[in-house]
């Protein structure tokens, strides 16, 4: 049956090699994703995971349980760093909102084609530089013997060398600077698909400056912002050197506690636990974010 | 209040240079309350300029804009009540339709109650009564259009300006809308100003139509005086299909102008209003196809006007054409009637054409052009 079909349709033969080399290629191309996914996503969590639910009884006996969670909310200290971490994380989100904003507004509405991408320049080149290099950058400005502390003692504002590094502030003020552009990439190409006629279009019917930015520019930027939102809060709760170089090494950054465990106290059980509790709670964050604002994942970090 | 005679829109003297370019060039009008007012010229010709300047969106460079009786130069946008229909519509896709309309009553203080009942109120007026909840993205083409337009209206402008809104509709809904505008007009008994390129839908629609070209308005009449008097060779260009030569004139006689074109045909014809040729002026001549008789010649038959071939024929229903070559070379559209009987002219068919001279208008070829 099978022998007659092929050979009353002459093409059939080679329309499947035809097919079968597209399926090959289809899957060759989807390979190094699936490998990344795989290799490098999933199974360490995997791993992470069962080693997060192994409590340690006796010296290398090991027994099934929670008790590396349970050690968490019974110890203060770690989740007030925690706490401290996710408020000071949103502190910076909503400072790289409210600077990215206007900066983004501009690059996207106002500036000329040219002095665009000029912008865009600008805002990428601290990027060419390592996470590293840029935060000895901040040490060099804030320390004692810094920059802006012999500005101070030069005009006399200050009659000693004042010590600006190794506190919260200076903590937010380097974050806010190393994640500004994961603000501004989302919310300028939000921003760049909205027709200007919309914004006219508000004045025209009577609105102000404010009822027009309020009513029309945020309600149609909401996707960007809550992407940009999404990506800086991630990435500023994850971070880790920057906290430790601008914060001293009591800045109590949860990343640090997670470190920490693994290597000073050598206890992967607990660090592992520590580090799926940290994904835990900022993916809960990220949650209530999304439904406050009223968008899906789907329709914001995708579109950027 | 001012004076009830004041009109609702009046443009003096109004200029526009962008650098070294002059967009807008002295422009002057006045609009009586209740007009559809177009204005009609090809793209980048200042039309789109103008209308900006109407609504607060440019500053003019000189002269003044007044908006019933009051001078509108310092005030800002949303301190006018012109309110304008864009050429994408520019509906907010983030509010519903209840919202998009509601958005102008908040922005004056409106109450709730009364919002709610304007909001209605409109509705019903533009015949949609029961969109209300719906999202901008469940309209059809049609439907966004009366919303942006319900949309301005709720707010009792002095006047409205519409900036092609029909260009990104297809054919049918076009011509559809172009009716539905003019109704809306009526009820609505606003002043509209209406900009578009398309000759068609400022004919239809429009109370008065300014041919626009270059800056400059070079006619402000109602659809027929355009279309039968054009004032300017723009004009009788733009408006309406025509037949056009290059030619030069060989003798004048009273009103009548004879002049032979550069294929060597000569024809007789009368200059456009206000304008005047002498013996040996380039000219541009128009004869629009419609205006132009077409006869079946039969050898034994007396000559009259000018003989030709069919070259060709466009079959477009009741709007076909013939393509007949002239002895001489030139090249003339014909309207002609095809009923798919034997009458009919055919490809090859030996013709002759002829028009009255009141139809074949000529005006002095421009220098630079």
């Amino acid at each position: 049956m099978v022998n007659q079909e092929r050979r009353l349709l002459p093409g059939a033969g080679s329309v499947m090699k035809h097919r079968d080399a597209r399926r090959l290629s289809l899957i060759l191309l989807f390979m190094p994703l699936a490998l990344w996914i795989v290799l490098l996503i999933l199974l360490p969590h995997i791993g992470m995971g069962i080693l997060s639910l192994r409590e340690k009884i006796g010296p290398r006996q090991y027994e099934f349980g929670l008790a590396n969670y349970i050690a968490f909310f019974q110890e203060p200290i770690y989740w007030h760093i925690m706490a401290r971490t996710a408020v000071i994380s949103l502190l910076v989100t909503v400072l790289a909102l409210i600077v990215g904003f206007p900066v983004s507004y501009y690059i996207a509405k106002i500036a000329g084609p040219r002095t665009r991408g000029a912008m865009f320049m600008f805002c990428l080149i601290p990027l060419w530089v390592s996470d590293l290099i840029r935060a000895f950058g901040w040490i060099l400005l804030l320390r004692e013997t810094g920059v802006i502390s012999g500005i101070l003692q030069w005009t006399g504002l200050a009659s000693a060398p004042v010590e600006l590094l190794y506190n919260d502030a200076a903590v937010v003020v380097g974050l806010v600077y190393t994640v500004m552009l994961f603000m501004i990439v989302p919310l300028t190409s939000t921003l760049d698909g909205m027709d200007d006629a919309m914004i006219e279009a508000g004045y025209n019917l009577g609105g102000n400056g404010l009822t027009v930015l309020r009513r029309i520019i945020i309600p149609y930027a909401m996707p960007g912002i809550v992407s940009g939102s999404i990506i800086v809060f991630m990435l500023t709760a994850g971070s880790y050197l920057t906290p430790v170089l601008l914060g001293g090494k009591y800045s109590s950054w949860f990343t640090q506690t997670i470190y920490d465990q693994f290597i000073t106290r050598y206890n992967w059980e607990s660090g592992a636990a520590f580090g799926f509790l940290l994904l835990f709670f900022t993916s809960f964050v990220v949650w209530i974010g999304l439904k406050l604002s009223g968008q899906s994942l789907s329709s914001t970090v995708a579109r950027s | 209040m001012t004076t009830p005679t004041a009109p609702d829109l009046k443009c003096s003297g109004v200029c526009k240079n962008f650098g070294p370019v002059q967009a807008v060039a002295d422009i002057s009008f006045e609009i009586p309350s209740g007009t559809f007012f177009s204005i009609l010229g090809p793209s980048g010709c200042g039309k789109t300029t103008l209308m900006r300047m109407i609504a607060g969106f440019e500053e003019p460079s000189a002269g003044d804009i007044f908006i019933k009786g009051r001078s509108v130069l310092n005030v800002p946008p949303n301190r006018r009540n012109v309110k304008m229909v864009f050429q994408h519509l520019a509906l907010f896709p983030m509010m519903n339709v209840f919202e998009n309309i509601a958005y102008g009553l908040r922005c004056i203080g409106t109450d709730r109650d009364e919002i709610a009942r304007k909001v209605q109120d409109v509705l019903n007026r533009v015949a949609l009564p029961d969109v209300g909840e719906r999202e901008i993205h469940q309209l059809s083409g049609g439907q966004k259009q009366r919303i942006a337009i319900a949309r301005c209206m709720v707010l009792d402008p002095d006047v409205l300006l519409l900036d092609e809104p029909l260009g990104a509709l297809d054919l049918k809904l076009r011509e559809a809308m172009k009716i539905e505008l003019k109704l809306l007009q009526n009820q609505f008994d606003t002043t509209f100003v209406y900009i578009t390129h398309d000759q068609s839908e400022a004919l239809v629609m429009s109370d008065r139509v300014a041919v626009m070209n270059d800056g400059r308005f070079e006619q402000i009449g109602t659809p027929q005086e355009l279309y039968h008097r054009p004032q300017t060779a723009f004009v009788a260009g733009f408006v309406g299909d025509s037949n056009r030569w290059s030619g030069k004139v060989t003798g004048t006689r009273g009103a009548e102008v004879t002049l032979e074109t550069e294929g060597g045909t000569v024809v007789r014809s009368r200059p456009g209003d206000g304008t005047k040729v002498a013996t040996g002026d380039a000219v541009e001549l128009f004869v629009r196809p419609e205006f132009i008789e077409l006869v079946h010649r039969t050898p034994r038959q007396k000559r009259t006007g000018l003989s030709g071939k069919v070259d060709n024929l466009l079959f477009n229903g009741a709007n076909s054409r013939a393509l007949v070559r002239l002895a001489t070379g030139d090249l003339v559209e014909v309207d002609v009637t095809l009923t798919g009987g034997t009458d009919d002219v055919k490809p090859g068919e030996e013709v002759s054409l002829s028009w009255s001279t009141k139809n074949a208008v000529c005006f002095p070829a421009r220098a630079a052009s």
